[in-house]
C-alpha cells in the first residue's frame, strides 16, 4: 500500500455494526473519493473500540481524534472538514455529560484514560480480518519465541509465574491446569477455547474475536505446544455470527501461513483447530456439559474429578480455558512473567476486562488492572449516573453474581475480594444500577433466567430455582410473608452447597446477596406493601395530580389501554380499573408540567383511597374563581 | 502463499510494519500544510500530494502530514510548518513540489532549516 496521511478507524463490533458501521464505511470511501482524497486518506474497519454507547463511531490516526453517533449525512462534512481542510468536527466529537465543551483526543476522554490494554491491546488498531496487521503488532512473536526458544516446560513455568488466572469466571491457576494435563500420560491430548458467553449483558468474549481473533489463537498454539497436545476447538454460540466469521477466517489465513496445521512454521510442532458452534445453552459454558456438546451428547454437566485436564474431551486430557485467558498467554511469553505480574495485586494479577452497562453514562467494554476499585470504573471510566440519580448496586458475574452496594463502592476489583462480597468475578458482566433499580425485581430477574437455564440435573437447582422464584414472585406481588425470607435463605443456601456444578452453587448469589445487602427493600415489600423504587407493578399505581394537570390530553390519546379520562383543559384521571401499569402518561407527560406520579404503599392507599370509584370529569379551577 | 518459517515470519512482520506506522503514534516531525480557501486556491492539495510523495518515496516511518487551517497569510500560500521533535516550528511560504522535495531532504531528514524558503521560526502567542 502507498503512504497515507491520515487513516480512519471505523469500528465494527457488533454494536456499532447494528447501528450502521458497515453503511458508515462505505459513505466514507464514496465521500473521500468524491472528494478526491484516495491517495492520502483510508479507511480501516477495526473491531470493538469499546465505547459502545458512543456507537456508531470512528478515530482519525495519527490525529487521535474520537467521533461519535456519525451518521451518513454528517461524513460529507466531517470529511471536507477535517480531512481535507485539517479542521476537526466539535459536534461530533464526545461531550461529557455536565461539560459543554467536546473532548477532541481518544487518550484524554476518562473513558480511556484509566483503561489498561494488554488483551484488548490491538482493539481499534487493527483490521481484524488481516492478519498481516496482527503480525505487524508482534503477532505470533511469541509463537516464534517459543518455538525457536522454549521447552513445553519453559512455557508452564513462565504462566505459572505470572500468576494468570482463569478469566472464565473461577479464577483457577492457568498454570497449575496445563502442568496437569501435560503430567498425563494418556494422548492425544486437547485444548479448548470456551466462547460460551451467555451472561445477560456480558460481552467480553465476542468482542476479544471481534476485534482481535488472532491473540487468543496464539494463546491456543502456545498451550497446545505447552501441553503436547494436537488438536483443538473453539466452542462459540451460534448466534455470535460476526465473532463466528472472522473466527473462520483467522483460521483460514493462519493455516496458510503455516501457523497452523502441520509443521508449524517450519518445526517438528503440529497443531489444528476447529469451531464448534453451541445453540446457546447457558450451561453449556460449565466445562465438562461443553465438551459434552462438542462430542454431540446430550450437554449434562457431569461430577468433578476427574477433572476435563485428567479427561476432558472423548476421555482424552484437555486444557479448556476462556478467551481471555488464551488471549492473555502471548503477552506473557512476549513481555515475560515479571513484567505481567506487576500489574494487579497480590493474588490476582493483570488485567481484566468487563462490559460496563445498564445506568451508568457511559456503557463499553473496558479493560482495566485487577485491583482497581469500583469507585472508580462506576465515575471515573463510568461517567457516573446518567440524569445525576443516585447510584444503588453493581451486579458483577453475571446472573450468578451478587449485587455489591454502594456502601461498598471503594472495594477493589479481584477474585478474592468479589467472592468476600458474596458475588464473583465470572466471566466479566458489571451491570450499574440506580435508585430506580428494585432489588428484589433483580433478584427475580436472574433466578428466572438461571431456572430457565438450569440442566434440571440435580433438583436443588432445578427445583430450588423454582422454589425461589415462586417466593420472590410473590413479594414481588405484595404477598409475600415474613417466614418467606428464611425460607429463601434457606433454599438459598441448601442449593447453594448441594448443587454439582457451577451453575448450581452460584445461582442464589442474587437472591443471597440482596437479601445481605437490601433486607429493608424486601421487608418493605412485605410489611408495607411498598416496592421502594417504585418498580414492582403490583404494588404501584400511577397518578394524575390534579393541581398540576393542565389538561392537554397528551396521556390521554397515548394510553394504550385508554384508561384516561378527561378532556382539553379539564383535569384528567387514571381508571386504575383499566390501567395496565406501562407508564406510558409519565413519559408523555411534558416535564415542565409533571403530573404524573408513581405512589406505593401507604402514600397509594391514601391518595387513591379518597379517589371516587368511577371516574369523573373535573373542571379545572378557574382563576377568576378565586 | 507457501507456509512461512519462522525466518518469514521475522521478514513479514518487518514488512507489515509499514503498513500500519501511522496508527502506532510514533513520530520524529510533523507537517502542517495550510488548508484554508486560499490555501487550496494556491495549490496546497498538490504540495501535500509532493510530501506524501517523498514519504513514500523515502520510506520515512517518523513523519506525520496533516492538514490544519489558514495560517493568515494568505498571500505566502501555499504554507507549510515544519516540527522537528523538540525544536520550534518552521513556517514555510509560497510552496512548490520542488520545494517541498528540498526541505523534505534537508530539513525533515537533514534537520537543517532552508531558510530561503522559510518566513519565521516559531509561532504566534496564543491569546
Amino acid at each position: 500500500m502507498a503512504a497515507r496521511r491520515i487513516e480512519l478507524m471505523v469500528c465494527t463490533g457488533t454494536g456499532c455494526v447494528a447501528g450502521g458501521a458497515f453503511r458508515i464505511s462505505e459513505v466514507l470511501e464514496e465521500e473521500i473519493k468524491k472528494q478526491g482524497l484516495e491517495n492520502e486518506v483510508s479507511v480501516v474497519i477495526t473491531g470493538c473500540n469499546g465505547f459502545c454507547g458512543q456507537g456508531p463511531l470512528l478515530v482519525v490516526l495519527p490525529d487521535g481524534i474520537f467521533y461519535g453517533f456519525i451518521t451518513p449525512e454528517d461524513i460529507p462534512f466531517l470529511v471536507q472538514e477535517h480531512l481535507l481542510k485539517g479542521r476537526p468536527v466539535k459536534r461530533l466529537m464526545f461531550s461529557p455529560p455536565e461539560k459543554k465543551e467536546p473532548i477532541p483526543l481518544i487518550s484524554e476522554i476518562p473513558f480511556f484514560k484509566k483503561q489498561l490494554l494488554v488483551v484488548l491491546r490491538n482493539k481499534g488498531i487493527i483490521d481484524p480480518e488481516k492478519i498481516d496487521d496482527y503480525i505487524a503488532r508482534d503477532g505470533f512473536a511469541a509463537l516464534e519465541k517459543v518455538l525457536s526458544s522454549m521447552t513445553p516446560e519453559d512455557v508452564i513455568t513462565e504462566i505459572t509465574r505470572s500468576g494468570l488466572r482463569g478469566r472464565g469466571g473461577a479464577g483457577f491457576p492457568t498454570g497449575t491446569k496445563w502442568k496437569l494435563c501435560r503430567s498425563e500420560e494418556k494422548e492425544p491430548k486437547y485444548i479448548i477455547c470456551n466462547t460460551d458467553e451467555g451472561d445477560p449483558g456480558a460481552y467480553m468474549d465476542r468482542s476479544v474475536f471481534e476485534s482481535d481473533p488472532l491473540s487468543p489463537i496464539e494463546g491456543m498454539i502456545i498451550g497446545a505446544y505447552a501441553i503436547g497436545a494436537s488438536h483443538g476447538y473453539i466452542y462459540a454460540r451460534t448466534e455470535y455470527p460476526l465473532a463466528i466469521s472472522r473466527m473462520k477466517l483467522a483460521i483460514s489465513k493462519a493455516k496458510e501461513y503455516g501457523l497452523l496445521g502441520n509443521n508449524i512454521l517450519g518445526t517438528d510442532f503440529s497443531f489444528d483447530l476447529e469451531i464448534r458452534q453451541g445453540s446457546g445453552a447457558f450451561v453449556c459454558g460449565e466445562e465438562t456439559s461443553l465438551i459434552y456438546s462438542i462430542e454431540g451428547e446430550y450437554p449434562d454437566p457431569r461430577q468433578r474429578p476427574p477433572f476435563p485436564a485428567q479427561s476432558g474431551i472423548w476421555g482424552c486430557p484437555t486444557v479448556i480455558n476462556n478467551v481471555e485467558t488464551w488471549s492473555n498467554v502471548p503477552v506473557i511469553i512476549n513481555r515475560g512473567a515479571d513484567w505481567y505480574s506487576k500489574t494487579g495485586t497480590e493474588t490476582s494479577k493483570g488485567t481484566k476486562i468487563f462490559s460496563l452497562v445498564g445506568k451508568v453514562n457511559n456503557t463499553g467494554l473496558i479493560e482495566v488492572p485487577m485491583g482497581i476499585s469500583l469507585k472508580e470504573i462506576v465515575y471515573d471510566i463510568g461517567g457516573g449516573i446518567p440524569d445525576n440519580k443516585k447510584f444503588k448496586a453493581v451486579q458483577t458475574g453475571g446472573p450468578s453474581g451478587g449485587c455489591i452496594p454502594d456502601s461498598m463502592i471503594d472495594l477493589p476489583i479481584d477474585f478474592e475480594s468479589l467472592t468476600q462480597a458474596g458475588s464473583m468475578m465470572g466471566s466479566g458482566g458489571m451491570i450499574v444500577m440506580d435508585e430506580e433499580t428494585c432489588m428484589v425485581d433483580v433478584a427475580k430477574f436472574f433466578i428466572q433466567f438461571t431456572n430457565d437455564e438450569s440442566c434440571g440435573k440435580c433438583s436443588t437447582c432445578r427445583d430450588g430455582s423454582e422454589a425461589m422464584l415462586d417466593i420472590l414472585t410473590k413479594i414481588t406481588d405484595g404477598e409475600g410473608t415474613e417466614d418467606d425470607l428464611i425460607f429463601l435463605e434457606e433454599i438459598g443456601n441448601a442449593v447453594k452447597d448441594a448443587s454439582m456444578c457451577g451453575l448450581g452453587t452460584t445461582l442464589p448469589n442474587p437472591v443471597l446477596s440482596t437479601l445481605q445487602y437490601f433486607r429493608d427493600e424486601y421487608e418493605a415489600h412485605i410489611k408495607e406493601k411498598r416496592c421502594p423504587a417504585l418498580v414492582c407493578k403490583n404494588l404501584i399505581k400511577y397518578y394524575i395530580i390534579p393541581d398540576k394537570c393542565i389538561g392537554c390530553k397528551k396521556c390521554l390519546k397515548e394510553c394504550p389501554e385508554e384508561a384516561i379520562k378527561g378532556d382539553l383543559k379539564y383535569v384528567h384521571i387514571i381508571d386504575q380499573s383499566k390501567c395496565n401499569k406501562c407508564g406510558t402518561c409519565l413519559d408523555v407527560c411534558p416535564k415542565k408540567v409533571s403530573a404524573v406520579v408513581k405512589v406505593t404503599g401507604k402514600e397509594m392507599e391514601d391518595i387513591l383511597g379518597i379517589e371516587d370509584p368511577y371516574p369523573v370529569i373535573r373542571k379545572k379551577r378557574r382563576k377568576d374563581e378565586n | 502463499m507457501a507456509p512461512l518459517t519462522l525466518d518469514d515470519l521475522r521478514k513479514k512482520r518487518e514488512e507489515a510494519r509499514k503498513e500500519i506506522y501511522l496508527r502506532e503514534g510514533k513520530y520524529k516531525s510533523k507537517i502542517t500544510v495550510h488548508m484554508g480557501t486560499c490555501g487550496i486556491a494556491a495549490g496546497a492539495r498538490e504540495i501535500v500530494s509532493a510530501f506524501l510523495g517523498e514519504i513514500e518515496a523515502l520510506s520515512a516511518k517518523d513523519v506525520m502530514l496533516t492538514t490544519s487551517g489558514c495560517a493568515g497569510l494568505c498571500s505566502m500560500e501555499p504554507m507549510a510548518t515544519v516540527e522537528l521533535l523538540n525544536s520550534p516550528s518552521v513556517k514555510y511560504v509560497k510552496l512548490t513540489p520542488e520545494k517541498v522535495k528540498e526541505i523534505f531532504k534537508v530539513h525533515i531528514l537533514g534537520g537543517k532549516i532552508v531558510t530561503d524558503y522559510a518566513i519565521g521560526i516559531g509561532s504566534e502567542k496564543a491569546g
